[in-house]
């Protein structure tokens, strides 16, 4: 389905500021997969998301979808595979379009665009249905422009927008970071249902553990440019928060020893 | 005053290619002072040279739009700043435009122009031909409004607003740029051509500050009707074209002479852009603070 094999990116080559974001990564996602991905700042998560969206190039190594080579492929011909939804409740969406032109632009995702008319009443009772799912009323404002909408709604019409055309991929990055608590486990609790409704390959950034370790079915660890970890589903239902940090500890500290020794 | 209505209607054809950049594409273009004498002198040579006045018409917008084009393509293919790529075009344009008329003024005194009909039969500067150029510039601004509201209109509306996600859901941005510009320059060189058979004669010099009367029409016209949706936006620009005519028009009867005519340009611009922020009128942007404000509560 996905296959990222030998990925490598470094920021400013040949700088003082030189950083290796990515080195030599590798990972293979099946269809269906929901695999969370964890790691401190700087690790390469987002790093990894742009790679795979086609937001930045990828320095070495192979990137296919479906088994053919997107390596070459610019990001926005990249978005009729992969769907996106990014940490900044304002970058998924367009403030001055009404919640069903926005919806309108989803739904033509890697497809020609042309001169029908954007919304049609076929379209509107579509995007009022899938608009009913959210759960948070906008069914009935589909002329409010998106601009109106708390940080909460504008994250979930992202959410629906990156997925009811459903992709071959969907990417998560740390969506539901910039929402207070409660937002966030709504955000939570619409993105297990939506990924469960399409049966769609996800790739979920996160910063909390606990949430990591409960959706999905695969969870990775990243450090420094690097998969540290890659937890299956068998292994991942029975561990705890203490055992990932443990686990973390146990790996980061080998690594420490590692340059310690080498240095 | 007629002719200060008639002149506003088709200069608010140059306003609505305006608006498509400034407004919608947030695009500061400025191709328009040249593209605006590139459809005036394309028309004007094609005229003199006994093609028939639609037909150089046309050839005057299809002018325009290649300038719009090279400005679009310098801005995204040639990453220039989209400020200095429209000063690039319309630099290069002012020789262009002189190749294209051999000398800096086209008299069309004595040629068959779509005016000359208007002419003949009387009209001109009367209540027939102000009707006639409302219904012209109504027929652009409601293809507009409507183009907008297409697939295609809906994601050049969103690269002007967000970009980054409409990338992510598949456009690509430098073709709704680069189309974008066409589209306005298209429009900015067919008024040329039209104000070149109004007033009788192409001079390379007509698009000279011309940037300025199209923001001014597009911001003292949205804000006086406002802007609230596309339909109303569109209005307001041809609204405020008219209104920038008529206050040209009752400077020059107060006794100014027409060189100051690019100083109160100016000064109306920065009027319309000042205004908003003080006074009475102040409670516009506060009121749709409250809004937001509100409905964030709300959830």
């Amino acid at each position: 389905m996905l296959l990222i094999e030998n990925i490598t990116k470094t920021f400013f080559p040949g700088t003082v500021n030189e950083r290796v974001a990515l080195n030599d990564v590798s990972l293979q996602l099946n269809t269906g997969d929901f695999v969370t991905v964890i790691g401190s700042n700087g690790a390469g998560k987002s790093t990894l998301l742009n790679m795979i969206s086609g937001k930045l190039p990828i320095d070495s190594g192979d990137l296919s979808i479906d088994g053919s080579s997107v390596k070459r492929m610019p990001d926005y011909a990249r978005a009729a595979y992969v769907g996106r939804v990014f940490q900044d409740p304002m970058a998924g969406t367009a403030p001055d379009l009404s919640i069903e032109q926005n919806l309108a632009l989803a739904l033509r995702r890697g497809q020609r665009r042309g001169l029908p008319w954007g919304v049609t009443h076929k379209r509107r009772a579509f995007f009022r249905e899938e608009l009913l799912s959210l759960e948070l009323g906008l069914e009935n404002r589909l002329k409010a422009r998106v601009g109106l909408l708390s940080g909460g709604q504008r994250q979930a019409l992202s959410l629906l927008m990156a997925s009811f055309t459903q992709p071959r991929i969907l990417l998560l990055d740390e969506h539901t970071a910039a929402l207070d608590p409660q937002r966030a486990e709504l955000v939570t609790t619409l993105t297990e249902s939506i990924v469960e409704k399409h049966h769609l390959t996800t790739l979920m950034v996160t910063h909390n553990m606990e949430q990591a370790l409960r959706l999905g079915n695969r969870l990775i660890m990243m450090h420094e440019g690097q998969i540290i970890l890659d937890v299956d589903a068998e292994r991942k239902a029975t561990m705890t928060v203490p055992d990932l940090l443990a686990e973390f500890a146990k790996i980061k500290g080998a690594s420490l020893d590692d340059r310690a020794l080498l240095g | 005053m007629n002719a200060a209505l008639e002149l506003g209607l088709l200069y608010g054809i140059m306003a609505l290619g305006v608006y498509l950049t400034f407004r919608i594409l947030n695009f500061p273009d400025l191709t328009v002072d040249g593209s605006f004498t590139t459809g005036a002198a394309v028309a004007a040579s094609l005229i003199i040279n006994g093609v028939p006045a639609p037909l150089a018409t046309l050839a005057g917008a299809a002018s325009g739009a290649v300038a719009g084009l090279v400005t679009g393509v310098l801005y995204t293919k040639g990453r220039i700043d989209g400020l200095l790529a429209g000063i690039l075009t319309m630099i290069a344009l002012w020789s262009i435009n002189l190749r294209i008329m051999g000398k800096s003024n086209l008299p069309l005194l004595r040629e068959d122009t779509l005016m000359t009909p208007l002419r003949d039969a009387g009209l001109l500067g009367g209540v027939w031909s102000i009707l006639l150029f409302a219904v012209a510039a109504l027929v652009i601004k409601f293809a507009i409004d409507w183009f907008l509201s297409t697939d295609l209109g809906l994601s050049i509306q969103a690269t002007g607003n967000n970009e980054q996600m409409i990338r992510s859901l598949g456009v690509n941005t430098h073709r709704t740029t680069i189309l974008t510009l066409a589209i306005s320059n298209g429009l900015v060189g067919l008024c040329g051509a039209l104000i070149a058979q109004y007033q009788g004669f192409a001079d390379v010099s007509m698009g000279i500050g011309l940037i300025l009367v199209g923001l001014a029409s597009v911001i003292v016209g949205q804000a006086v009707f406002g802007r609230r949706t596309i339909f109303i936006a569109s209005l307001a620009v041809i609204g405020g074209a008219v209104i920038y005519r008529l206050v040209i028009f009752f400077a020059l009867g107060a006794g100014l002479n027409p060189n100051d005519m690019k100083l109160i340009s100016a000064l109306l611009v920065v009027a319309a852009l000042l205004l908003p922020r003080w006074g009475f009128l102040k409670r516009i942007p506060s009121l749709r603070q409250m809004r937001s404000a509100a409905a964030v509560k709300a959830n």
